[in-house]
């Protein structure tokens, strides 16, 4: 008797397991736990394995997502990260900050009628589990070319073109500003989003490839680029970031109680300040805390006013809820942890008690207007509705400039208007021959994996140049 | 790891020297620049302006007073110990040159900044009048080195023990009503700056004042340094550490240095019942 075919059920998106709310609001803890390795298969199973991947095209490195995917559905787990590896040196860090939803998921075919794939979770988990259960084996490596590359901040942009010079055998040497590698990913993205174990690992993980790193050098000062070349290096990247902090410029920004996202992070994150007094470095931590601006990094400030004990932390923005740049994973933890939105809404003043410190600020309700610049509707305030919000720590977190402390003392190198170093957009040289450049200090302020493609894109060209000449 | 090869307790103890291993650091260095030291993993970054360094050698030289857990952790550290971290040279050098009769005044551990700026302006070929200051003649330091930094060294303390009983600000007074200096360069506590300013402003002399506000990175990164100057806020770590003593708000650096007197104290207690035990 011929069985009819059971129709075939849908298998939807396997949610990531996570600490609750209000205990996660309370500790720095990471907040996904990961996926298991059944519920990774079962997710994998989801992936049509499109023949024309569109959400390949959607990410910055053109990481093998259907390739991946398929080897975690056949449990080759370790195949899977060496799969990622091809593409992407750092994917336990991707899958767990990338702005999944506007790359490759926003492509994934299955999202056009539901939800799309957890590739994020995927790749996540494939990097996890090599990283506890792998064998550790190191990529291959070409043969040692001789030729010597200096790398200029220790960011994804930077650790993207080690890694990739370093497989291709070039002398690879990592120049790092602060005591510690990682850049953004050490004294930006807080140990609940990214533990920093993790970026210990991946940066160890080059370092076992023979990548050299050279902390506690501030390129620009300790050395210069031009010294570089003189001590026999025949290619530079530089990948300093953004590093220079934006205020709002209205009056009181400089009472105590008032930080910089940078500074506040920095502390916190780099210098363990969430850890005082068994680490030294001290942090104001506040009880109603207010972040002004809605990017990842003002989420970041506002979710971790909330574990140093915030009794109340707001997001203050100018804009609507529609123009809030942030991912959307991280609005959706900040509120569910008990942030407070505050929209339309735009400090104009500060103000202080008598020992100069930060008591509250003065605000104006905003409404939308016409398109600016940047597309998105100009704020414009409303009169007469100034309003006062009570405050003792506030966090600046409106994006930051081009730091010019590199900049200015390596000459030969074009800059734009607002100090970012000018490149070829294909190939990442500058103006400066032997130079390349790409990440936060090119495109301004922007996110890891625009900063990984833009180091791929530079490697590549720094490889050809080595081989070839400029 | 930086390490320590000579080290020297001076001011009864309260003011340590040390002379480190920083080749690279060294190489660089010009007077009025600062590095950042960091003792160990769980240690702080502390900004320090350089007191003197040695290209030849390798070293550089910086002098601090124990005022908290920061430094009273690097007074344990011995010759042969070392600084896990050391960052530098960061900030703008001294603008050097020759001008004609330039007066130096330093009070406390700002002595030790200005000695190597007080040098500089005497090898530029200016005559060097030096004002230096202390609560006491105990707690004076570097009176010889000021003295062959100079041409003429005016010592004052606040309890009459040595020198000119009294301020350096009664001795720099003086001294801009007679000697009509062109430049004046003032490193000491933030009042001393505050008042010593207030008088070159009087006679108009260019003034230049060496700050130290709280500090992380010293890369101008994070904001945390900004000092309200003419009315514009700058980073002290990139903009400075030097500017024009004229156009400094230096109530609001007071109030900004105090930002985690109550953090310090915690820890220092702490740190000081452990040395103890």
């Amino acid at each position: 008797m011929a069985e009819k075919p059971e129709k075939k059920k849908k298998v939807p998106r396997q949610p990531m397991p996570e600490q609750e709310p209000m205990v996660r609001a309370k500790n720095f803890d990471e907040v996904p736990f990961g996926y298991d390795e059944k519920t990774a298969q079962i997710e994998a199973s989801r992936c049509l394995q499109c023949k024309k991947p569109s959400c390949v095209e959607g990410c910055p490195v053109s990481v093998d997502i259907p390739g991946f995917i398929a080897l975690i559905k056949e449990g080759d787990f370790t195949g899977a990260c060496r799969n990622l590896w091809g593409k992407n040196a750092l994917p336990a860090v991707c899958g767990r900050v990338c702005p999944q939803e506007m790359q490759c998921e926003g492509k994934c075919i299955v999202g056009k009628k539901g939800d799309p794939v957890a590739i994020g979770n995927l790749e996540r988990f494939a990097a996890d589990w090599e990283r506890h259960h792998g064998t550790g084996q190191l990529p291959p490596r070409e043969e040692s070319t001789g030729k010597k590359v200096a790398v200029v901040g220790s960011g994804p942009s930077g650790l993207t073109v080690a890694g990739d010079l370093i497989k291709k055998g070039h002398d690879v040497t990592v120049f790092e500003a602060f005591h510690l590698p990682g850049g953004v990913l050490i004294y930006g993205i807080p140990e609940f989003r990214l533990p920093k174990e993790i970026v210990g690992q991946e940066v160890n993980f080059l370092v076992r490839q023979g990548v050299k790193l050279e902390t506690n050098q501030v390129v620009g000062r300790t050395v210069t680029v031009d010294e570089l070349f003189e001590q026999g290096y025949d290619a530079i990247y530089l990948g300093v970031g953004a590093g220079l902090p934006r205020f709002l410029n209205i009056p009181g920004e400089n009472l105590i109680g008032i930080y910089s996202a940078n500074e506040y992070l920095t502390r916190s994150n780099l210098m363990k300040a969430y850890l005082f007094p068994k680490y030294d470095t001290p942090i104001i931590k506040g009880r109603n805390v207010v972040t002004l601006g809605a990017g990842n990094v003002a989420m970041d400030s506002a979710r971790t006013a909330l574990r140093l004990g915030a009794e109340s932390s707001k997001i203050v923005y100018r804009r609507s809820r529609q123009e809030v740049p942030a991912r959307a994973a991280e609005v959706h933890h900040a509120e569910e942890e008990g942030v407070e939105f505050h929209f339309l809404t735009n400090p104009i003043r500060f103000f202080g008690d008598d020992k100069g410190r930060l008591t509250g600020m003065e605000c104006l309700q905003m409404e939308l207007g016409e398109p600016d610049d940047s597309g998105r509707r100009r704020p414009l305030p409303v009169k007469g509705s100034e309003f006062k919000m009570e405050c003792d720590l506030a966090i600046i977190a409106v994006g930051a400039g081009a730091n010019p402390l590199l900049t200015q003392s390596t000459e030969g190198l074009q800059l734009n208007n607002w100090g970012y170093i000018v490149t070829d957009p294909q190939t990442g040289k500058t103006s400066k021959k032997g130079v390349w450049a790409g990440g936060d200090i090119v495109t301004g302020s922007a996110t890891v994996i625009l900063a990984m493609g833009a180091g791929r894109q530079a490697a590549d060209s720094i490889d050809d140049y080595l081989k070839w000449g400029w | 790891m930086f390490k320590i090869v000579k080290r020297e307790e001076m001011s009864q103890g309260t003011v340590i020297l040390n002379e480190i291993e920083a080749p690279l650091i060294a190489a660089k260095a010009k007077p009025g620049q600062f590095v950042i030291l960091k003792a160990n993993e769980t240690g702080e970054r502390i900004p320090l302006t350089m007191a003197d360094t040695d290209p030849e050698k390798g070293t550089i030289t910086i002098i601090y007073m124990v005022v908290g857990k920061s430094t009273a952790l690097f007074k344990t550290l011995e010759v042969g110990d070392g600084y896990q971290d050391i960052i530098g040279p960061l900030g703008k050098p001294t603008h050097v040159e020759k001008v004609g009769t330039v007066v130096c005044v330093g009070g406390g551990t700002g002595i030790a900044v200005l000695h190597p700026i007080t040098r500089a302006m005497k090898e530029a070929g200016n005559h060097v009048i030096a004002i230096i200051g202390a609560r006491s003649k105990d707690l004076l330091i570097l009176e010889d080195q000021m003295r062959a930094a100079s041409h003429d060294l005016r010592v004052c303390t606040d309890d009459g023990s040595y020198g000119h009983h009294g301020f350096v600000t009664d001795v720099l007074k003086e001294v801009c009503e007679k000697e009509k200096p062109a430049q004046a360069v003032l490193i000491g506590p933030v009042p001393m700056m505050k008042f010593s300013s207030l008088i070159t402003k009087e006679y108009d002399i260019p003034t230049l004042v060496s700050l130290n506000p709280i500090m992380v990175d010293g890369t101008g990164m994070c904001g945390g340094c900004r000092v309200t100057i003419g009315g514009k806020t700058q980073f002290a770590c990139v903009d400075g550490p030097e500017f024009d003593g004229h156009q400094v708000d230096y109530d609001e650096l007071m109030a900004r240095l105090q930002a985690y007197c109550e953090h310090e104290k915690r820890c220092y207690e702490e740190f000081c019942t452990l040395e103890q035990a």
